[in-house]
């Protein structure tokens, strides 16, 4: 469920990949998994991404960190 | 006219010598029912000259956005309104992305840096971080840091780096369309500061960037002129905010005639798969590449883009019976 999900990326209020109101449409490349979340989900803010050879890492001044790690126990 | 396939089956498969600059664009000018034959030819000219090991990297972003250049395809100039925030790596997680690297099986990992050239804090950075990887890691480094000084190229072959990285980008006669903050002659002057200082030169470009065939077919010629050892071969990902952002994505087989002119051209030379492959030629094209000139690749994640998984990879050359180039053909 996308409300589980940390909320730098499932607050579901703000789209991750372009910091629009939630509902809009999701880039291509986002859609064939190969971009990290810029935006946070919770309140549009950009967040400070970091992305490794295995996954990334993406923060919130306001609403933390996720890791793609993280990610994978919702699976 | 010959056919230009016949005369690159004699010159560059039996004879060993590179396209020129015209007969490239006539490689790239082949209609799109040839590419099959274009890009058989090509593997057969990378199996004869290269032989079927391929090499595999992992690279990282150990600082990144910020910069204060304006390469019109870059999501982390400064300059642009680009989503991409400034991020600096410490270097318990540099580590940790090499150790990572290193369970692919791969035998590169490549430490970049989005700057104009390396400050002091960075290449003290950079210093601390080979240090602990060589501690840990068995893998070779290679480094991308923007332009250096004769000083820092010393420095930087004194670390160990053995191989480095920095990008013509594209055709010289190009090169101001895509980049002002500096000159294609400022990134010749590094890169030949490399190859004097006894490092490897590993220098490519982006492809899809507006440039005509004719452009394409130029920058080929500039990289044989190079002659690097590797050539990273990226094509264009079109990134929001920057200059470049509304471009269209490079047609597959057009990118597909790139790689296999770019290996007639270069056939001795390392051709890597790199950024924008998976947008341009999904998962059917990587294989094609592979089978047409290709002979290495960037496995897993890029700078600030993600990657198919580094598993399709290499599940994919286990397929195709390549063997991943072992560490000590490296050294």
């Amino acid at each position: 469920m996308v409300r589980d999900l940390p909320a730098p990326v499932g607050a579901g209020v703000f789209n991750v990949y372009t910091g629009e109101p939630a509902g809009g449409a999701v880039p291509t490349a986002a859609r064939l998994g190969l971009e990290p979340p810029r935006f946070c989900a919770d309140c549009g803010r950009r967040m400070i991404v970091q992305v490794r050879p295995d996954g990334w890492w993406a923060k919130c001044s306001r609403h933390g960190l996720v890791d793609s790690k993280d990610l994978e126990l919702y699976r | 006219m010959s056919d230009i396939l016949a005369v690159a089956r004699e010159q560059v498969l039996e004879r060993g010598e590179g396209l020129d600059q015209e007969q490239t664009l006539q490689v790239l000018q082949l209609p799109d029912d040839r590419l099959d034959d274009l890009l058989a030819l090509a593997h057969e000219v990378r199996m004869a000259h290269c032989g079927p090991d391929v090499e595999v990297e992992g690279i990282i972003s150990l600082k990144t956005g910020g910069c204060p250049e304006d390469c019109h395809f870059c999501s982390q100039s400064g300059l642009f309104a680009s989503p991409v925030r400034s991020a600096w790596l410490d270097v318990p997680s540099l580590v940790e992305a090499a150790k990572q690297t290193a369970k692919t099986g791969a035998t590169e990992f490549c430490i970049v840096a989005a700057v104009r050239g390396p400050d002091e804090r960075l290449l003290a950075q950079v210093a601390a971080g080979i240090e602990a990887i060589r501690n840990e890691v068995d893998i070779q480094i290679a480094c991308s840091l923007g332009m250096l000084t004769a000083e820092q190229v010393e420095r930087l072959s004194a670390m160990g780096v053995h191989r480095y990285n920095h990008n013509l980008e594209t055709a010289r006669s190009f090169f101001t369309n895509v980049v002002t903050t500096h000159t294609w002659e400022e990134r010749w002057d590094t890169l030949r500061m490399v190859r004097e200082a006894g490092m490897e030169v590993c220098c490519g470009g982006i492809l899809g960037m507006g440039e005509t065939l004719e452009q394409r077919a130029e920058f080929a010629a500039n990289l044989a002129e190079l002659d690097p050892h590797e050539v990273p071969l990226n094509f264009l990902n079109p990134r929001p905010g920057t200059p470049f952002g509304d471009l269209d994505v490079l047609p597959a087989a057009e990118a597909l005639k790139a790689v296999a002119a770019f290996r007639l051209a270069l056939p001795r030379t390392m051709l890597r798969f790199a950024g924008g492959r998976e947008i341009t030629l999904g998962d059917l094209g990587a294989k094609k590449g592979i089978l047409g000139g290709i002979n290495a690749v960037i496995v897993g994640n890029y700078l600030t883009t993600l990657g198919r998984p580094a598993e399709a990879d290499l599940e994919l050359l286990e397929d195709l019976q390549m063997p991943i180039k072992a560490l000590n053909a490296s050294l």
